[in-house]
């Protein structure tokens, strides 16, 4: 046994990269309360208020404190950086992306026109060399999907039916397994790789061994690069981590190489907390740590997760909310052989949000279940009462299906730690579908004839049954092209921007999952409920087709009106009362999981790139504004432009008997058909859980069991009441407002960085009130 | 016929109205008519809503899996012991699912005379908890308050005390009118007789109802009159709460 492993039960693990195995020879399970629990160190308060400061002076300067214009980002471009030169020795985790606190770098392999742009946004130009050298010397991903698109898929990406796909940034959901750093060091993990490289094929190069070979190489690479990043900081990770300390630091440097050389959609940590509790507790025992400086730890290690940043331009951070990263980080989950693998770390980094404020990073998940320690339960909801900054996640539902090691990947999607990648592919707005379903393929907002000419309906009235048969074939449709253009995607996206840091840190023969998505739920089934259950008359209208052309006069490109869409379905009027989905009612439920099971068997048939598993989700981020703008007005009452509600939420308004016959409507959807997630939030005021602290923790308790003993995926908790959300938005200026984090779908915002539409949107939503 | 229950509407999530969190029906019909009454919409025994008591428990009992060892169902109002017979039928079929069962009541229909005696001793055998609001001890204030006096409802906790069944008293503190200290130790002497009481709630009036007023057309007479404070809340718990020691 390696010296490092001192006092480590040996197993499966000693011999061979097997973290898991690990953990579960290892770990010691914590039943007890957060009595234990320490308060922030006069370090972790002088660092994190200096660290306040700049994210205060970051907001000041319109969301940006820095950006780099003359270096590309890679794992060792950068010497080391601290949070502050003259408190560096307080750090007791180290690593920037840059050399500056919240500088944001330049990742041109994504595109290097969304780059340039970012920088541009907030007034810093990237040296014109950078111009040439990615647009004239090496390609981008972003062109390289250009190049291949097909007039077709260029189409209705433009009109938005298939919405936020990763074509124009790193596609992100991969989760390296950065405990492996730790545990083995990086030599170690390099000696695999290059005996994996040794036997990669049998000598015959297909397109698959050529390929592998190639990002073998790259794996390797990157991972000698980790050394060099390590050794600037004064590190020498070439061997296991020896103390809790290195621990922490050896798998942040993992995560950091990710970081510095993706800016994927969501840039997940994974599930790290029970398998660092393992250090700590060994240090614990030798007196080699106390559990203040314990605590201090895990304090300074999300510290430094709450300042991961990446370029973006504005229209993403309207697209995504805020300014998110999805620095996913798991804690409890219970292990196959029946014990939680709840430990003291667990409160730990739940206890960052009491020691250093709410955040909205990292993305703190609790992998929940009703047989998880009480007191650990009653633990997370206090935070979540206090802070609002608590993500829960049904591990009963993934655990037999991703076993007891999965990480988050995204806001709320599971993979396997080590096992998996996963090919993120945004989603299929199928409220437009619906809606093209009725127009014969013409987009209601721009006219165009984007999906297939079929006939539309002329009726005055709709016809459940006509409208469902041409929606079926809509759907259809959409569903081939959304595959296929997310093949297109994948294929580029390994080719030009691949994720060499991450993918060194997983099992080189790796199972992939090919994540779709659904935009638009609950419109589309309470539409389809009132089409059923009450009289829908259509309103029809023409719609003008504007192109811009040259004026060849002028030579200026100018809109045009090139045609006219006859008769489009603009607006409906609803005669009678119709069920909806969010009130436990089947009429409209079984819609719901007739939508979901519909779509994911379409999206079946067709071939997948790198015979990856297709999964679904319905989870929508906040994108559900930006995403209700380019939809027209629905069956359902709602109007034109309006926002989508979020996730598998049920509709604003709809749900009329309170919170669990809502939650209930939700529980049903089967979760085997949305292995990508479906996530569900809501805001529930403290009123409504009780009269105090302790009633409040133990009732919101209660409603998870409930809702996760229905076999539900997730919820999303926000507590409190419509009255903060304006004040806050009427005051952002106010103290208690700079870090007030509210849960939208699957992750967590500064309310304060949302837009004043995003803001509106989140009070509008239904505060569940006890009257 | 089955028989059919006058159904306000219902809340599937209540963690203030009993033990644990429960599910809320809210039944029409109600003899008092409280100055400060959040819920005036719910007085009249209009027939718009009939359910039967099995329509009723099918929902209900989809959330069974929230309430744990200790929620349940509460019938609440209105006053739903002025529909005493569809109460019973629905209470005794919730007691046989298991359920705990909980009835808000302000238990101003409570008589010792028949048919109605009868009626409620057998509708307490499928009973676990009452929540009875003593809106005033004083009988003419009370009357001034509500419309009526405070007799049967007094006398009803009496009875509930004399058979031991578990009652939550809850004090509905209005400034100016229910938080006179002279009345509150009033009430808490007359709460030190009763042996069964287990819990004592006091429940700041809020403005939330008004609007159901103005859109029901009535008038709303305790206009400008603001919520308690915070302190005198507290004061009112203070008091009430010796009645325990």
């Amino acid at each position: 046994m390696k010296t490092q492993w001192q006092g480590f039960e040996s197993g499966l693990w000693t011999d061979e990269v097997n973290v898991r195995d690990f953990i579960q020879h290892n770990y010691t399970e914590y039943r007890g309360d957060e009595s234990f629990l320490s308060g922030p160190t006069e370090a972790t308060n002088k660092l994190w208020g200096k660290l306040s400061e700049l994210q205060k002076e970051e907001r000041a300067k319109g969301g940006v404190l820095e950006c780099e214009t003359e270096v590309v980002s890679d794992i060792d471009a950068y010497g080391p950086g601290y949070i502050d030169e003259s408190l560096k020795d307080l750090e007791k985790v180290v690593g920037l992306q840059t050399d500056k606190p919240l500088k944001r770098a330049f990742m041109p392999f994504g595109g290097i026109k969304m780059a340039q742009q970012a920088a541009a946004m907030y007034g810093y130009e990237i040296n014109p060399r950078f111009d040439e050298i990615f647009n004239k010397y090496h390609k981008t991903h972003n062109q390289a999907v250009f190049d291949a698109y097909t007039p077709e898929m260029k189409q209705v990406r433009h009109n938005k039916i298939l919405t936020g796909l990763p074509d124009t940034y790193g596609r992100g959901r991969i989760v390296g397994d950065y405990r492996r750093v730790a545990l083995y060091g990086i030599d170690y993990l390099i000696a695999q790789k290059q005996d994996d490289l040794a036997n990669c094929g049998d000598g015959t190069m297909t397109d698959n061994v050529i390929r592998l070979r190639e990002e073998l190489a790259e794996q390797i690479k990157a991972l000698k690069k980790m050394k060099v990043m390590a050794k600037s900081y004064g590190y020498d990770i070439s061997q296991p981590a020896q103390t809790a300390k290195e621990a922490v630091q050896w798998l942040y440097f993992g995560y950091l190489a990710a970081i510095k050389t993706q800016n994927g959609a969501a840039m997940s940590v994974g599930r790290v907390s029970t398998f660092l509790d393992i250090y700590i507790e060994r240090d614990l025992k030798n007196g080699v740590i106390t559990e203040e400086e314990a605590q201090e730890l895990i304090d300074h290690f999300v510290m430094k997760l709450r300042m991961v940043k990446f370029a973006r331009i504005k229209s993403y951070n309207e697209l995504f909310s805020g300014d998110p990263v999805w620095a996913t980080l798991e804690v409890a989950g219970m292990g196959q052989d029946g014990r939680s693998m709840v430990t003291k770390n667990d409160f730990r980094f739940l206890h960052t949000l009491e020691n250093m404020g709410p955040s909205p990073e990292p993305n703190l998940t609790v992998l929940y279940c009703s047989s998880l320690p009480q007191d650990f339960k009653e633990y997370a909801t206090k935070v979540s009462v206090r802070t609002s900054s608590i993500q829960y996640e049904n591990d009963d539902v993934m655990r037999p299906v991703w076993g007891d090691d999965y990480s988050i990947c995204c806001c709320v999607s599971a993979t396997q730690t080590g096992k998996e990648m996963q090919f993120f592919g945004a989603r299929a707005n199928l409220a437009k579908c619906l809606l093209y379903a009725m127009n014969g393929g013409k987009d209601v907002k721009t006219g165009e004839q984007c999906g297939p000419a079929y006939a539309p309906i002329t009726s005055e009235y709709l016809d459940y049954d006509e409208l469902m048969a041409k929606y079926d074939k809509m759907m259809d449709w959409l569903a081939g092209l959304y595959v296929n253009t997310l093949n297109l995607i994948q294929y580029m996206h390994d080719k030009y921007y691949y994720e060499a840091a991450e993918m060194a840190l997983i099992d080189t023969d790796v199972r992939r999952t090919f994540a779709t998505g659904i935009a638009g739920f609950s419109h589309v089934v309470d539409s389809l409920s009132a089409v059923k259950y009450a009289k829908v008359k259509v309103i029809r209208g023409d719609v003008e087709v504007k192109k811009k052309v040259k004026n060849p006069e002028t030579g200026e490109m100018e809109v045009k009106v090139v045609d006219v869409a006859k008769d489009m379905a603009l607006d409906f009027e609803v005669e009678g009362d119709f069920p909806r989905y969010g009130n436990d009612d089947d009429r409209a439920d079984d819609i719901a999981v007739w939508l979901l099971k519909t779509f994911l068997k379409k999206i079946k048939k067709h071939h997948t790139y790198r015979d990856s598993e297709p999964t679904t989700s319905i989870l929508t981020i906040t994108s559900n504004v930006v995403y209700g703008k380019a939809t027209g007005s629905l069956p359902d009452g709602r109007k034109a432009g309006e926002p989508l509600s979020p996730g598998a939420n049920p509709s604003y308004g709809a749900e009329k008997n309170g919170l669990i016959a809502s939650l209930n409507s939700v529980a049903k959807l089967p979760y085997e058909y949305a292995l990508d997630g479906i996530s569900n939030t809501q805001t529930i005021s403290p009123e409504a859980l009780g009269h105090n602290e302790s009633e409040q923790k133990k009732t919101l308790a209660g409603v998870i069991d409930g809702y996760f003993n229905k076999g539900a995926h997730h919820i999303n908790v926000n507590v409190f009441g419509t009255e903060k959300l304006l004040d806050a938005q009427a005051h952002p200026e106010k103290p208690e407002y700079a870090n007030f984090t509210i849960r939208v779908s699957g992750y967590a915002v500064k309310f304060i960085d949302l837009t004043t539409e995003q803001q509106n949107d989140v009070i509008s939503r239904t505060c569940h009130k006890a009257m | 016929m089955e028989l059919k229950g006058a159904v306000h509407s219902v809340e599937s999530f209540g963690s203030v109205d009993g033990p644990g969190i429960r599910y809320i029906i809210f039944l029409k019909g109600c003899n008092l008519r409280c100055k400060f009454c959040h819920n005036p919409d719910t007085w009249k025994l209009t027939q718009d809503n009939m359910q039967t008591a099995d329509e009723l428990l099918e929902k209900a009992l989809r959330c069974k899996a929230y309430w744990g060892k200790n929620g349940g169902i509460t019938v609440s109002g209105g006053d739903p012991l002025v529909q005493i017979d569809f109460l019973s039928e629905l209470l005794k079929k919730a007691k046989k699912e298991g359920v705990n069962t909980c009835i808000d009541t302000a238990a101003e229909p409570f008589t010792r005379q028949e048919p109605f005696f009868s009626k409620f001793k057998e509708l307490m055998e499928y009973t676990d908890l009452l929540l009875v609001d003593i809106k005033h001890i004083d009988p003419q204030e009370h009357k001034k308050l509500t419309g009526k006096t405070n007799e049967n409802i007094l006398d009803c906790l009496k009875y509930l005390s004399d058979i031991d069944k578990p009652v939550w008293i809850r004090q509905v503190l209005v400034p100016g009118i229910t938080d006179n200290e002279e009345y509150l130790r009033k009430t808490r002497d007359f709460i030190s007789t009763l042996k069964n009481v287990k819990k004592i709630e006091v429940l700041p009036y809020h403005t939330l109802g008004i609007f159901k007023w103005e859109q029901l057309g009535i008038p709303y007479s305790l206009e400008g009159v603001s919520p308690p404070t915070h302190e005198s809340v507290e004061n009112a718990k203070k008091i009430l709460n010796e009645a325990l020691k």
